[in-house]
């Protein structure tokens, strides 16, 4: 196991440049980004055909250090900027790589339209209910009464689902894992990837240097062990009784249906256009 | 083939259709917009002939991702272009600085109605002329142009974005909207005609690839995504190599290039049109629509021998400060018109350095200045 994750380093990381990370000791973004790479090692795509795209924040670091076609936009606009790039070479695989603070507050426009385009875009969006970057601020998926340094007396906002929210604005695949459940993880981003459409994959993930420590949620150990006890697969959840998925959230591919995809749409615009197609 | 139809003959076309001619002219691959009056024309225009050509359209949520989408295509290699009017160039600032920081060509019409604000949609300004060069946060150097007619709108559009992709630089194009919706017979040039500038490309191999390479021309050469080059690109301050810095050698590096790039090209950059100034002890000074006017108010002075000429700065930013310092030594009065307040009249006294008096006419009630309104003026000054 070790040596595969070394020679997946060496294959998929930058190791020329800008080492180490600027993510914290325990963070689960490293973790992600282990799984996005994986995931694109078994579909055996070709570096030059990657193009990674994220925003601003924690999670939007990360192409900095993946050997990929990539680009570090501005807050809240990758999804933008990534629509560009597959519209204008649809022959690239796009990956946005965004969080809760720049794919749903600021993003969030973007967000919902990319989904209700359904441009052929994989989307992971990273979830640890915090702006870690700017030292733990109140994101739109911090849970009620939760605190943020801009919530010191706790949050009586509602945080969004972002599974919900894709469903809802029509992206054709909607997943949720967490860093503590890797293969699972990896499976999800995977078949996102396969997905012709808008897939999003939302990953729950632990900030225990800031979120964890505002909240006495204790450290990365203790916050991944509180996914594990709280995680049920779509699978197991449908085994058991209502109330004892009460505190629970659901993991696993939450949402795969067919809808015709926007690039592909657009071939037959031009087509029509040229008087080729009725 | 669709180009061949339009172009080569007498057309009577409004000045939004003439930027989106110009814009197939210059083989624009990629619009994307959001609709807002008085620019919208350019973006219906577009998306009903651009597919014809193989071209990409498409109608945004709003003008933030507008601009960033036109990035993303022209990083994926397409020549690309949006069209707005002032509240939305206001939203698309922030992603327009980034395409000065990552340096990625691109062209952004802001067809000018009144503001602050809301404004008058349907109303002529040119009080957008400042935000055209400083709009965006930080220090950057700025290619704005201006056309006068329906005619010069076409080739400024074609200027546009060969200036862009061959400084590596958001264009902006200035038009309002007078220029937008006049309407004048003119003649195109056939598409053999129009020169077409295409961006620098890499000849290295890969490893040797610096996306933000530092050489003499100040411009690097721009490989697209997907072609094996796979660089990071960012609006964090960076390297050569495009990863981000805080080293104070690299950060003043960065700054130089994107200052250099404009100023060592100015030459090449700065068009200055000029009527009348043969003779000339005075000269009146205007852009875009007031330019118009200003034509006609000169050749009213000039029936009644008053020695007055017309400057017409296409390239508006880089502002021309040396042709504007030497004019100020050539002619004793300078009258700068304009449909706001007084933006480039500041640049104009700024730049003339010689003796001559600068005086302004600035009308900002959502109407042209008419040549009457001028030539008084000219009366009154001279």
């Amino acid at each position: 196991m070790e040596q595969v994750i070394t020679n997946l380093t060496y294959e998929y990381l930058r190791t020329k440049k800008k080492f180490p990370s600027v993510w914290c000791p325990g963070c689960g973004i490293g973790i992600a980004f282990g799984s996005v790479i994986r995931a694109v090692d078994e579909l055996q795509m070709p570096k030059d055909e990657v193009c990674m795209v994220s925003g601003i924040g924690c999670s939007s670091r990360m192409p900095v250090y993946a050997d990929f076609n990539t680009l570090h936009t501005t807050h809240g606009r990758p999804l933008a900027f990534a629509t560009g790039i597959k519209f204008a070479k649809p022959e690239l695989k796009v990956i946005v790589i965004t969080g809760d603070g720049d794919g749903l507050a600021i993003g969030g426009n973007h967000f919902i339209h990319a989904c209700r385009r359904n441009i052929d875009i994989t989307t992971v969006l990273i979830n640890n209910n915090t702006y870690g970057m700017t030292g733990g601020q109140l994101s739109p998926s911090t849970p009620y009464e939760k605190k943020a340094t801009t919530a010191p007396y706790g949050n009586v906002e509602r945080g969004f689902d972002p599974c919900n929210l894709a469903k809802s604005a029509g992206a054709v695949f909607v997943a949720r894992g967490t860093t503590y459940h890797v293969t699972q993880l990896q499976k999800l981003v995977k078949n996102a990837i396969l997905k012709k459409g808008f897939s999003m994959v939302e990953v729950i993930s632990q900030c225990p240097t800031i979120y964890g420590r505002l909240n006495r949620e204790g450290d990365a150990v203790q916050m991944m062990q509180w996914q594990k006890e709280h995680a049920v697969s779509v699978e197991a959840a449908r085994r058991m009784p209502p109330d004892k998925l009460k505190d629970k959230f659901l993991t696993g591919i939450l949402w795969d249906i067919e809808f015709p995809e926007y690039v592909e749409e657009y071939d037959k615009v031009i087509k029509r256009s040229q008087g080729k197609e009725s | 083939m669709e180009h061949k139809r339009d172009t080569g003959k007498l057309r009577l076309l409004q000045g939004n259709t003439a930027c989106a001619l110009g814009a197939l002219a210059a083989r624009v691959e990629f619009f994307g917009g959001y609709p807002i009056t008085p620019s919208t024309e350019i973006a219906e225009y577009l998306a009903r002939e651009l597919p014809k050509q193989g071209g990409k359209f498409i109608q945004m949520e709003d003008e933030i991702a507008s601009i960033a989408t036109v990035i993303g295509a022209s990083l994926a290699g397409a020549k690309a272009m949006t069209a707005t009017s002032g509240p939305g160039f206001s939203l698309m600032q922030e992603n327009i600085g980034y395409a000065y920081m990552a340096e990625v060509p691109c062209v952004v019409v802001n067809v000018q109605r009144g503001g602050p604000s809301t404004g008058l949609p349907t109303k002529v300004s040119q009080s957008d002329t400042m935000q055209a060069r400083w709009g965006t946060h930080g220090d950057y150097h700025a290619i704005a142009l201006a056309p006068s007619s329906v005619r010069e709108t076409f080739d400024l559009t074609v200027r546009a974005f060969n200036l862009s992709e061959k400084y590596r630089t958001p264009v902006i194009l200035l038009l309002d909207e007078v220029i937008g919706h006049m309407r004048e017979i003119v003649e195109l040039p056939e598409p053999d005609e129009v020169k077409v500038v295409k961006r620098w490309k890499p000849t290295v191999p890969p490893e040797w690839y610096q996306h933000f390479e530092i050489n003499p021309h100040f411009v690097s050469p721009m490989a697209s995504f997907g072609e094996g080059y796979r660089y990071n690109v960012t609006g964090l301050t960076h390297d050569p190599l495009g990863f981000p810095t805080s080293r104070p050698d690299e950060i003043k590096n960065k700054l130089d290039k994107l200052k250099n790039k404009i100023e060592h090209n100015i030459n090449d950059i700065i068009q200055v049109k000029e009527e009348f100034m043969e003779d000339a002890t005075s000269a009146v000074f205007a852009y875009g629509s007031a330019a118009r006017v200003a034509q006609e108010a000169v050749r009213m002075a000039r029936q009644r021998r008053i020695k007055i000429g017309l400057i017409q700065p296409l390239t508006i930013w880089p502002f021309p400060d040396v042709y504007m310092e030497h004019l100020s030594e050539r002619v004793d009065l300078i009258l700068v018109c304009e449909l706001n307040q007084g933006q480039l009249i500041g640049e104009v006294m700024r730049a003339s350095c010689g003796s001559a008096r600068i005086r302004g006419l600035h009308r900002y009630d959502g109407e042209l200045l008419t040549p009457d309104e001028i030539f008084r003026k000219i009366r009154e000054v001279k």
